[in-house]
């Protein structure tokens, strides 16, 4: 006796429970299905619309002037900038409190260099951004080499690098730098081609941008239907296209109306499609979610986890050291005060932008929303004179709530 | 007085879709020491959590009565309040709080103004310790305790609630020889004082030594209870009454063509991360390509610390031994370097180390071999997809499609696609760690099927399983481990439940 063969053995396997028939190659997907998969995402943007509306509203327009939404990027482009790194950071289950101590002292290593000693602007540039990859790289040897929790490395490290900016800039503020380092965060590209009481320059840029939105959209299309795999219907496609392109180009127009393209906002730009094609694409973004949803089942699935933390951190350090850049350029010059509470800014915007505490989830798309709903918001209180103390509640509040909201929505999910 | 302290009569419980107990009884009498013992899964751990109230009155049938009362406990502190005490296999003393403070935790003694006299409670602690032989200063934090002494704390413990009936699941499956041979004496000197003891144990020489009864339980419900004292009651009749039942379950037939060797084991030794002893101890085997290799043992025997420190080290310190793929020996250090190797191992627990739970079908089945799917880095989304769907299909998944969250899907199909994640890596030997644990009929033969048409291409498998029937239903040749050493190797044909069952709970000094 070797097998032992019950009656039914030759029969067909018991016959599962039939599968809900699947539209999967339907070609088409409705919209409100879509709309309700995504509803996290969905929310924020919807709370943004929201807002936006809200505060045009309140301050009779005020808020969507040429002038103020130039004011709204160069003010805020630096903690946009920090919560692109912090969300990475975040969906691996870490966090990190020393982004303002950092972006503090990468901006005074290169006061110290440019305005003390006279070098030129991109050696203060180079400089802050090797101080920033050491700093990750510190962290990052703490965290995954040691096995420290991130919490404590970064609080430690909040300390210690607020400490030796203190100590580079001896304790006093460092200004002005030459004109060239401002312009970084406080440069404009305008008159490049010309325009007559509006910039052409800003207004080709935002074409080619609705452009390549566009063209990529439509390779993604083709490419899906390639692997017969649903895709929206094409009107739904082209509406979608045409709704965006709406929208960048009547920002494009209220810039160009003020005084053209900012460069932060270039690099800005810039910094959101590499990551947020990084962490959809790229292995190492899977890693980076597969580490935060399950660190055990990583690991056994041969994701080097240390590797994986340490470049983590080392690239919240580099991100730090840009930040670090546009704000002692914004500021022209280094305080020892710099970057007070900045993490605590970027780790919102993570969190209003859809990430989890537990980790595995967030985008890098979802942060910037969340971090421009906090300035759109904070922007428009200002406009309204409303008090620094309220203004204050006011975003402890919508923090409170938008994570109230996730947790919500996972009980739900799980009960279904 | 009744000559009988515990009476459990008719207990039937039921969890969702599973009858875990139908309807056992179980009598204990005043002073014995009363053991139960069973296959994993019998429906041991249920029944003395029914007793200890950790599923409180209502939620099963039936009746006990303690010491001449019915009792209707609906928690854990009734149970302690009515005398019984309950020791888990893992162990509950919180480890920075010294031996006194664990003892009185939650049962403190209070002085004067409600605050704790910690003279008196260390001095009660020492005439605690000094009964169940234990000597250590009062003060010593329990984590310093190795884990025999953490079992005597616990007794000791457990003395401190005037206990009349003492259970102990497991109590010896972490302990040495000598610690083991210490709690067993520990139990005799208890029973002397009056003190009843349920032990469950797996391990059957002990058993024979200390219990004056024993109950078997096979299937969620009561077999026999045996008196030891009768002449003719050995290890080799209780074993006859864990196993002795008819195959309910059917497996696919499949004609076995082993060929060449393709992973060889030897020496393969392992020490437990915090302990110091030996989790696996030389253990060697071979797996051929074709064939489909069993490893039997009871809990506690070593069998997913073996696989786990195979695969990549992820167990274990100071692991010696080599491993040769097709007679070649390779070094499998980390994770990838054993899946590079072609090497694979589906987890025990797939929720705990096999799935990220929060992520879609698509996501975990490529997890383990995104290289595969990558160039320079870049993942292809679409060729992803494809992979997925077609996992989708030859496994039978049943969700509506691969952007299905993992955590939704039922075990059966979670299984499915912790196995499409190892078999996307296209490795030449799969280790599956109890692959149809907590999985329903239908889906269990299903996963037989796919083990076969595994074999049939060619890879080699090794199957851990708590259940002898279904080893000796799908495997060619089953190799016993106990307490970390291989004790046996049968080819199936040989092996029956009895023979295994005798090979598993072989001890150390009689393997020799």
């Amino acid at each position: 006796m070797t097998r032992t063969v019950g009656p039914e053995a030759n029969q067909t396997p018991p016959e599962v429970a039939d599968a809900p028939a699947v539209a999967l190659h339907s070609g088409t997907s409705d919209l409100r299905g879509l709309f309700s998969r995504n509803l996290r995402q969905s929310g924020i943007y919807v709370a943004f619309l929201a807002i936006v509306v809200l505060f045009a509203i309140l301050t009779s327009g005020t808020s969507l002037s040429p002038g103020n939404i130039t004011n709204i990027v160069l003010q805020y482009s630096y903690v946009l900038v920090l919560a692109i790194g912090m969300v990475i950071v975040i969906i691996a289950g870490h966090i990190d409190l020393s982004v303002g101590s950092v972006v503090a002292l990468t901006g005074a290593v290169s006061a110290v260099l440019v305005i003390r000693h006279g070098a030129p602007w991109w050696v203060g540039v180079l400089a802050a951004i090797a101080v920033g990859l050491a700093v990750g790289a510190w962290h990052g040897f703490w965290v995954a080499y040691v096995g420290i929790p991130a919490f404590i490395v970064t609080l430690a490290g909040m300390l210690l690098f607020r400490g030796l900016t203190l100590q580079v800039l001896d304790n006093v503020s460092l200004s002005p730098f030459p004109s060239e380092y401002g312009k970084v965060a406080s440069g404009f590209l305008n008159g490049l081609i010309g325009g007559n009481g509006y910039d052409a320059f800003t207004l080709l840029i935002g074409v080619i941008a609705v452009a390549g939105y566009a063209v990529s959209g439509f390779r993604t299309r083709v490419a899906r239907i390639r692997y017969k795999q649903p895709v929206e219907s094409f009107p739904l496609f082209v509406a979608r296209v045409v709704a965006v392109g709406l929208v960048v180009m009547a920002f494009a127009w209220q810039l160009a109306h003020a005084r053209g393209l900012p460069i932060v906002l270039i690099i800005l730009g810039v910094l959101v499609i590499a990551y947020g094609t990084i962490t959809k694409r790229s292995v190492f973004g899977r890693q980076v979610y597969a580490i935060g949803g399950n660190l055990s089942a990583a690991t056994l699935s041969g994701v080097k986890v240390r590797v994986v933390n340490f470049w983590i951190f080392v690239n919240m350090g580099f991100l730090s050291a840009v930040a670090g850049i546009i704000y002692s350029s914004r500021s022209n010059g280094a305080q020892p005060g710099a970057g007070n509470s900045f993490e605590l800014d970027a780790i919102a915007a993570a969190f209003i932008g859809g990430a989890a505490v537990t980790g595995g989830v967030g985008t890098v798309v979802g942060a910037m929303v969340g971090g421009l709903l906090v300035a759109v918001m904070s922007n428009g209180m200002q406009l309204m004179g409303v008090d620094q103390s309220i203004q204050s509640v006011v975003k402890g509040l919508v923090l409170l709530l938008a994570v109230a909201f996730d947790v919500y929505n996972k009980r739900r999910g799980g009960n279904r | 007085m009744d000559e009988n302290i515990l009476e459990m009569r008719s207990i039937t419980k039921t969890f969702p879709g599973v009858k875990a107990l139908s309807d056992v009884s179980l009598a204990v009498r005043r002073g014995d020491v009363h053991a139960i013992c069973g296959e994993n899964g019998a429906g041991k751990s249920t029944l003395m959590k029914v007793l200890s109230g950790v599923y409180p009155a209502g939620s099963y049938d039936g009746e006990i009565v303690f010491d001449g009362q019915v009792c209707r406990f609906s928690g854990i502190r009734d149970s302690e309040h009515a005398g019984i005490a309950i020791i888990h296999q893992e162990l509950a003393l919180v480890p920075f709080l010294s031996i006194a403070e664990n003892i009185f935790l939650g049962n403190e003694r209070r002085g004067r103004a409600g605050l704790i006299d910690w003279n008196k409670a260390n001095a009660e602690a020492a005439e605690l310790l000094a009964s169940v032989g234990l000597a250590e200063n009062p003060l010593t934090p329990v984590g310093q305790l190795g884990v025999g002494k953490q079992q005597l704390v616990e007794i000791a413990k457990a003395l401190s609630k005037d206990v009349k009936l003492l259970i102990l699941d497991e109590p010896t499956a972490a302990l040495n020889d000598t610690d083991s041979a210490h709690l067993l004496s520990l139990l005799r000197r208890l029973q002397q004082r009056g003190i009843t003891s349920i032990m469950i144990s797996h391990k059957l020489n002990e058993i024979t030594a200390i219990a004056d009864h024993t109950t078997v339980i096979r299937d969620g419900q009561t077999v026999e209870t045996l008196d030891m004292s009768q002449p003719g009651v050995d290890q080799d009749r209780i074993i006859r009454g864990m196993v002795g039942r008819d195959l309910e379950s059917y497996y696919p037939e499949r004609e076995s063509h082993p060929g060449e060797e393709v992973l060889r084991v030897e020496d393969w030794t392992v020490k437990h991360p915090s302990q110091d002893r030996l989790v696996v101890d030389h253990a060697s085997f071979t797996v051929r390509a074709g064939e489909v290799v069993g490893i039997a043992g009871l809990m506690g025997a070593g069998r997913t610390e073996l696989a786990m420190s195979i695969f990549g080290r992820s167990y274990g310190r100071d692991i010696s031994g080599r491993i040769f793929m097709h007679g070649r020996e390779v070094k499998a250090r980390t994770v990838s370097e054993a899946i590079d190797r072609g090497i694979a191992y589906a987890t025990e627990d797939r929720k705990k180390y096999g799935l990220n739970l929060i992520e879609d079908i698509r996501r975990n089945v490529s997890a383990a071999a995104l290289g595969k799917l990558s160039r320079r880095g870049w993942v292809n989304g679409n060729e992803e997809t494809r992979v997925a769907e077609d996992s989708r299909r030859d496994m039978n998944i049943k969700a509506p499609s691969v952007s299905s969250i993992v955590g939704k899907l039922s075990g059966g199909n979670q299984q499915k696609v912790v196995l499409s994640k190892w078999l996307f890596t296209d490795p030449e030997v799969l280790i599956l760690d109890e692959p149809t644990r907590g999985i329903d009929v239908g889906a269990k033969y299903e996963i037989y099927t796919i083990i076969n048409k595994l074999v049939a291409a060619g890879k080699a498998v090794v199957v851990i399983s708590s259940e002898l029937p279904e080893l000796l239903g799908i495997c060619d040749r089953i190799y016993t481990l106990s307490a970390g050493r291989i004790t046996g190797e049968l080819p199936v044909r040989e092996a029956t439940q009895e023979s295994l069952m005798v090979l598993m709970t072989k001890e150390k000094e009689l393997a020799a």
